[in-house]
């Protein structure tokens, strides 16, 4: 069976264009997402807080939950989660009680005494004190950032054979980071200009498989995080993970796409570059669907049966893996050609002068 | 080549039914552990209060010092102890202060003076801690409450508990299935200082409200009891701040019943140190109030009848037989050195851990079927070869799980299912490439060789990467997080290995051994 023929030749190289322009407006909405929000909506791993999950007897209403902790948490956050049917609510309260008694006991009381001893189990109690929330937000940018820097490296000297250069430029920039850090730096704003300084270390080094790998990888978080904004999800510890494995699998389509160029490249050097390129993505076209797919299969499957704890992980990476295949094909190697063109017509003068 | 296909083929019998049969070895001793979101349970993060054990150490220092000034006859006028670690002494003269700083040099050699002030009445010198003694009593706070909630633990009888150090000062706790977390939070939490003082029975409770406490004396709460028992109806008494006896003496401490009024109290033995001091301080005192105090509160003060020998006492205090075990247990285990905060509290119900198990294994299962038979109607023969690969996959996943002691988490489970999804990957990737060459009119034989060779790189790339990711993701998360990065991984050196060697081996022993001609792809 073959659902992609063999002959097929798709222009998606003659779409890059359009394709930048529709990932200029994801990112320009996912930016824009975020700082009309005022940031993300960081649950209680990093924000700080008591999250209760509390399972009902009988059928009851955010509202009357509320009533029943007005004295205990009065600005609690009380959300359905699950089916219908389930009866099963999410309480979340700001307050992290760092003395020995807990939330959830008083909680477990002021329900027992409005709906009836034995009516509510609590299922799951999750108390993050501010200290562990502020260090898990540093660890999980930090690890978003090691992740793209050691893909980086990787990448250049698997592609490029620059092994000394990108590792030089990996060791500057984590010993760099580590030591601004220690002088007090903000890890956030840190980052993300470790983050543009990478890219432009990409493009001054010319280590173009890196820059296009990178900036699509950035492309797929920024898109993936700017939609769980608009949707108002709650960044988990679990969703940070999905986003470092997203990271891990977009990454794993563009390279075999960059193989692939690597490999036409020696075959077969008068070709023009851009249509080898197409070429490429054209010839991985069949094997990119079927991954992505069954990938996909089973990630539907786990979003829609695997429960409540995972449901926000798998939609992660479910939205991850669609973007991610995007933009392996119309992202990551028409940077290519886009660092060729630009590098080239700064050429051309100087050859010209010369 | 041949000879090394050769050998592969005969390896393979040897390979793969060995591999399942040291993982059903493994089974009943070393069985995969399950996460507390999967078998519920409760993590904990503590924070030990190093500082306060400081304060305490200082404040010990403080008495030690008064009375070494004592008896080596340097005279001073106050010497206490003060917020920030400090100890501020009080001289008459400059003369008194060279004696002083001789008597904290010889004696007190982790002492040093912070600083000096010349005053009318006298000369004010500052004591803090040199930094590195400070350092180590930091040390010593943290790794005795490790050593002491361990052992309040393993008192309690918790299954397969996980307690150690984490970072500098943390201390993270999981306790598997347990059924009660408040109770085993009281339980970890409690600081446990017992503290024996004598009564100020000079001062009454009314006196020392109106703030007519004498020196060396302070106001203590004292437990409420039920009425018929009690001595007196006060709940408030002041005792002498001198400490005669703590908990640190006690060899053992159990629940007995009180046989006239069928409650429960906790005995206490004492070691010999323990039971020479107590027999001198109870022989010292007939008639007056010893007071028992715990974390601060007064437990009971009774009148001492007689001189106590043998280095028993008891405690009472009308508890309930849950609290007076408790307590049994937290006196045997001994004092927290410094109170500890709690950073970070999961609990999973068993329940939820049950339903996760059920959805992710359903969930992963469903997934898992649809591609099987995916991979059958797109690659027919071949693909029920990728599917053999697949299931040794998840079988070496598992093993791999088990035979490194991992644990498996419900984000571990998404990861065993995600990695069959992409295990599958590799298999296409050969597969299209083979499909390529022989439409390219190559033999079936050259096809697969070249199919394979060519894949090959492209996998190693895109899974290192993908392995960069998974490391990263153990590096950075806790508990579920990292339980998928572990199957991740694993999943991902399986795969490696199943699907380029094991399918190879299988296509060349077809095609060598068997002479197939035509490749079913």
């Amino acid at each position: 069976m073959e659902l992609i023929k063999p002959g097929i030749n798709i222009d998606f190289v003659g779409f890059r264009h359009k394709a930048f322009l529709i990932s200029g407006i994801m990112i320009l909405v996912s930016v824009a997402a975020i700082l009309w929000r005022g940031g993300l909506n960081l649950g209680v791993d990093f924000a700080g807080g008591t999250l209760i999950q509390v399972q009902f007897a009988k059928p009851t209403t955010p509202q009357d939950i509320r009533e029943a902790l007005q004295d205990i948490v009065p600005k609690s956050m009380i959300q359905q989660i699950g089916s219908g049917d389930a009866n099963e609510f999410m309480i979340r309260a700001d307050i992290t009680p760092s003395e020995l008694q807990s939330l959830s006991d008083e909680v477990q009381g002021a329900l027992s005494k409005v709906y009836g001893e034995g009516q509510t189990t609590v299922r799951k109690v999750e108390m993050v004190g501010p200290k562990v929330g502020a260090d898990l937000r540093q660890k999980a940018l930090k690890a978003i950032y090691y992740v793209l820097l050691f893909m980086a490296v990787y990448i250049s000297g698997r592609f490029e054979f620059k092994w000394a250069i990108s590792g030089i430029m990996g060791g500057v920039l984590l010993v760099g980071v580590y030591l601004l850090e220690a002088m007090g730096l903000n890890a956030v704003h840190l980052i993300f200009g470790a983050l543009v300084f990478l890219l432009l270390l990409c493009w001054f080094l010319k280590l173009p498989y890196a820059l296009g790998a990178v900036l699509s990888l950035v492309h797929d978080v920024i898109v993936t995080v700017g939609l769980f904004v608009l949707l108002d999800k709650e960044f988990t510890l679990e969703v940070i993970a999905a986003l470092l494995t997203l990271v891990g699998f977009s990454i794993n389509d563009t390279i075999i796409v960059f193989d692939r160029i690597r490999e036409n490249r020696h075959k077969d050097r008068k070709q023009p570059f851009a249509e080898m390129i197409n070429s490429a993505i054209n010839l991985t076209l069949s094997r990119t669907i079927l991954t992505n797919g069954t990938v996909l299969f089973v990630l539907v499957c786990l979003f829609a049966l695997g429960g409540t704890v995972i449901n926000d992980f798998a939609f992660a990476l479910l939205v991850g893996v669609i973007v991610g295949t995007y933009s392996s094909i119309f992202v990551a190697s028409p940077i290519l050609i886009l660092y060729e063109e630009l590098t080239k017509s700064k050429r051309r003068p100087q050859k010209a002068a010369a | 080549m041949v000879i090394f296909v050769g050998a592969m083929v005969y390896l393979t019998p040897t390979l793969s039914p060995s591999l399942p049969s040291w993982w059903k070895g493994f089974l009943p001793k070393e069985r995969i552990h399950l996460g507390l979101d999967l078998q519920g349970g409760m993590h904990l993060v503590l924070e030990v209060e190093a500082d306060k054990a400081v304060d305490n150490h200082v404040e010990r220092l403080a008495d030690d010092l008064k009375e070494t000034l004592r008896t080596e006859k340097v005279p001073f006028i106050k010497v206490e102890y003060a917020r920030g670690s400090k100890i501020v002494a009080q001289l008459a003269s400059p003369e008194d202060q060279t004696e002083f700083a001789k008597v904290v040099e010889k004696i007190f050699p982790f002492l040093k003076i912070a600083g000096a002030e010349m005053l009318a009445e006298g000369v004010t010198v500052n004591l803090i801690l040199q930094d590195t003694e400070a350092q180590r009593v930091r040390k010593m706070a943290e790794s005795q409450a490790l050593e002491t909630i361990r052992n309040r633990i393993d008192q309690f009888g918790v299954t397969e508990p996980d307690i150690r150090l984490e970072g500098e000062d943390r201390i993270l706790v999981q306790l598997p299935g347990i059924q009660d977390p408040q109770r085993a939070i009281a339980l970890i939490g409690k600081t446990a200082l017992l503290e024996f003082k004598m009564v100020a029975e000079e001062v009454s409770p009314q006196a020392a409200k109106e703030g007519k406490l004498p020196v060396g004396t302070k106001l203590y709460p004292m437990r409420q009891t039920d009425s018929g028992k009690t001595r007196t109806g006060e709940n408030q008494i002041v005792l002498k701040d001198r400490t005669l006896l703590t908990g640190a003496t006690i060899s053992n401490a159990e629940v007995r019943i009180d046989s006239q009024y069928n409650t429960p109290y906790v005995a206490l033995d004492f070691d010999a140190q323990g039971a020479r001091v107590f027999e001198r301080v109870t022989g010292e005192n007939i008639k007056k109030r010893l007071a028992i105090v715990l974390d601060g509160v007064v437990y009971s003060a009774p009148v001492i009848q007689d001189k106590i020998s043998g280095g028993k006492a008891t405690i009472t205090g009308s508890f309930t037989d849950r609290e007076a075990k408790d307590l049994a247990v937290v006196l045997r285990a001994g004092a927290l050195p410094a109170p500890v905060k709690i950073l970070e509290q999961r609990t999973v119900g068993p329940s939820l851990g049950k339903d996760s198990i059920d959805q992710g294994m359903l969930a992963s299962l469903i997934g898992a079927v649809g591609i099987v038979l995916f991979m059958i109607v797109y690659y027919r023969f071949s693909g029920v070869i990728a599917d053999l690969a697949l299931v040794l996959n998840i079988i070496l996943i598992l093993a791999g799980l088990a035979a490194f002691g991992a644990t498996l988490t419900l984000p571990g489970i998404a990861g065993i299912a995600l990695t069959i999804g992409m295990a599958v990957d590799a298999n296409v990737l050969i597969y299209e490439r083979i499909r390529e060459e022989l439409r390219l009119g190559k033999t079936s034989r050259a096809a697969v060789e070249t199919g394979y060779s060519r894949a090959t790189a492209t996998i190693l790339d895109a899974n290192v990467t993908t392995l960069i990711a998974a490391v990263v993701l153990f590096q950075f998360g806790t508990g579920p997080v990292k339980g998928f990065a572990v199957t991740l991984s694993i999943g991902l050196l399986a795969n490696l290995f199943t699907a380029i060697v094991v399918t190879r081996v299988i296509f060349d022993y077809l095609l060598t051994q068997r002479r197939v001609r035509t490749l079913s792809i």
